[in-house]
């Protein structure tokens, strides 16, 4: 390095302080990246890190107050010795069941819409510009919303608003998943099956949807895990119900309320069985993620 | 051989349903217009079922302390105050813990890694609110108590200002637990979609700035962030809506507790989510409950003026990007 130097032999005092300044400046850098990378790791770690907790936590308290009795029995008034879940786990699965029948066609139509009949039209737009003000709306306004349109004109609290509720949390999901998916499709497979006369309602059924079919089925798969957990909609459509009722005019258990109830409550055996709810949905929410992740990546 | 005789006639055109095209095509217009009126029919429904509270207080309700179901007084300065607070909280904890996730996953992870790691991220977005709430009342909230808020209070008691944050009874739960368990929550969207973002920045612009010698840290905020800030932005916005509109995580934790004279991040307080799921189911009809919905169109004008600002910075991203490459 001397060498190059030379010439300038006379402000060789200046050079040298150059030099060591360059060496610091190299050294600063090189301490702020190893300085950012290292959060960046214990950011990643921090992430995970509540992940395994909370999984590991419902796991530790929940596990323990799985059995037949969860199943079979009916929620316990405070300090009873048993009981079970039963009545709230059958309202979840029919109320979740019921708002995913109703609310799948009408996001699969509309995110047929989207993405096959008005992908630039200003109606398009501004559906796609709603549907995600939807998606990402407080969950509990749209049950403020299903209140005051069904619950306060039936002057009761029923599963079926409940239903409702959940299927209005269920459209926006699957408008966004099936017009993604559809986009997704080549456009080379549309426009052959129209060279071949085909009518566009038979086009979107018979090639598009057909080839898009593992995406659809994965948005259904993640609208559900997302409804099965939602309580705040219910709270004041469904409400609760201490009994069994399979009839949907009337006030509806479901597992998220109870647990809501349960975990608030002061009572031991009401705070056990809440722990198990939780457990319950905790895996069942997992289990249908992971289901919606393997499916689609097999298809693709 | 035998040659194949050709038919005598063209096979027909094969009898298609006349009226299927058209069904079809209304069907599918006629479900986007239902999307459309969803979205009226929820700001209608909330203008209509608040109106005697907007006739009682008007604008006012927005800074009005007292909150007294029973002299059937109602303002919601208290639960405005909660949501926006818990909101700020979960941001300023998440936004940089997301940027590091993000940062690893885009710059730092061997390849065998991300897909795990991205995958556990969104597991984290996918685990109910329910839970969180649980967890955070009856693990984390006692947790929170001994081993952060008790420190924090010795060490800020008599300082000014900032002892008044953190005075008030450490039982592990408030503003500042809901916060943290809010934070927790919003993290996997703001971290998911920073990772996309900076997934589309152009690697020429990265190697540009690694060939000139940049360190990782020096192309993360000097290349990919300027480039990329627009669909950042968004990112947090999206994520400051879920944390506005969050019910039940923060029900649990918040402790319920109409009131606003310690401004103390340890002191019980209330959301407007949270005073809707405790009070509504109850609250008679008249005022009391038309204040409740009263506050539902406040947190719902809240979260969608912040989510209509995030889409628009995301779609400009999505705009530019078109452009440029």
């Amino acid at each position: 390095m001397s060498s190059v130097v030379e010439p300038h032999a006379v402000l060789g005092g200046t050079n040298v302080a150059l030099q060591a300044s360059r060496v610091r400046m190299h050294a600063k850098r090189k301490r702020v990246n190893a300085i950012a990378l290292t959060l960046s790791l214990a950011a990643m770690a921090f992430g995970v890190f509540w992940l395994i907790w909370i999984l590991v936590e419902t796991v530790r308290l929940g596990i323990g107050g799985i059995s037949l009795a969860l199943f079979t029995q009916m929620t316990p008034p405070p300090q009873a010795e048993d009981g079970g879940l039963a009545n709230a786990i059958f309202g979840s699965v029919t109320m979740v069941g019921l708002a995913t029948l109703l609310g799948t066609p009408i996001g699969i139509l509309a995110g047929i819409y989207l993405a096959e009949y008005g992908q630039k039209s200003w109606l398009g737009s501004i559906t796609r510009f709603i549907n995600d003000i939807l998606l990402a709306a407080p969950s509990i306004v749209i049950g403020l919303f299903i209140y005051s349109v069904v619950v306060a004109r039936m002057k009761s609290f029923s599963g079926i608003a409940g239903v409702l509720a959940l299927a209005l949390i269920v459209i926006p999901v699957v408008i966004r998943t099936t017009e993604n998916m559809l986009a997704l499709i080549p456009n080379a497979l549309r426009e052959a099956a129209y060279a071949l006369g085909t009518p566009k309602w038979k086009v979107i059924m018979t090639v598009t949807l057909k080839a898009a079919r593992a995406g659809v089925i994965t948005g259904v798969l993640l609208a559900l895990a997302r409804i099965a957990g939602e309580t705040a909609p219910l709270l004041f459509t469904a409400l609760s119900n201490q009994f069994w009722t399979s009839n949907l005019g009337e006030p509806m258990a479901s597992l998220p309320v109870t647990i809501f109830k349960f975990a608030m409550s002061p009572y031991e055996n009401w705070q056990k069985l809440a722990w198990a709810g939780v457990f319950l949905i905790t895996i069942g929410v997992l289990v249908l993620n992971i289901l919606a992740r393997t499916f689609l990546r097999n298809k693709h | 051989m035998e040659r194949t005789q050709p038919r005598r006639e063209p096979p027909g055109r094969r009898q298609t349903l006349p009226w299927a095209d058209l069904l079809f095509s209304v069907l599918a217009h006629g479900a986007a217009w239902l999307t459309l009126a969803l979205l009226a029919g929820i700001i209608i429904s909330l203008i209509v079922g608040a109106a005697p509270a907007i006739r009682e207080y008007g604008l006012g309700f927005l800074w009005s302390t007292d909150w007294d179901p029973v002299q059937n007084k109602y303002g919601g300065l208290v639960m405005i105050y909660g949501t926006l607070m818990t909101s700020l909280i979960a941001l300023v904890i998440a936004v940089p813990v997301s940027f590091g996730i993000a940062l690893f996953l885009t710059e730092l992870s061997p390849a065998w890694l991300k897909r795990p790691l991205g995958t556990a991220v969104e597991l984290l977005a996918a685990v109910p609110s329910i839970v969180y709430g649980m967890w955070g009342l009856l693990v984390f909230g006692p947790l929170l108590a001994t081993y952060v808020q008790q420190p924090l209070q010795s060490l800020f008691t008599g300082v000014p200002y900032l002892g008044a944050l953190f005075s008030g009874p450490p039982v592990g739960i408030g503003l500042l637990s809901a916060g943290i368990i809010l934070a927790i929550m919003v993290i996997p969207f703001i971290a998911s979609v920073m990772r996309d973002v900076f997934e589309v920045t152009p690697p020429m612009l990265k190697e540009s700035a690694y060939g000139l010698g940049s360190t990782t840290w020096e192309v993360m905020f000097k290349v990919v962030l300027p480039y990329t800030k627009t669909g950042v932005v968004g990112g947090i916005m999206l994520g400051l809506g879920r944390a506005l509109g969050e019910t039940m995580a923060v029900t649990f934790v918040i402790g319920n507790m109409n009131q606003l004279n310690s401004l103390s991040l340890f002191e019980a307080a209330n959301s407007i989510t949270s005073a809707l799921a405790n009070e509504f189911a109850e609250a008679g009809e008249g005022l009391h409950q038309a204040s409740l919905i009263y506050l539902g169109l406040v947190l719902f004008f809240i979260t969608f003026v912040v989510l209509a600002f995030s889409k628009v910075l995301l779609a400009r991203l999505k705009k530019g990007e078109g452009s440029r490459s």
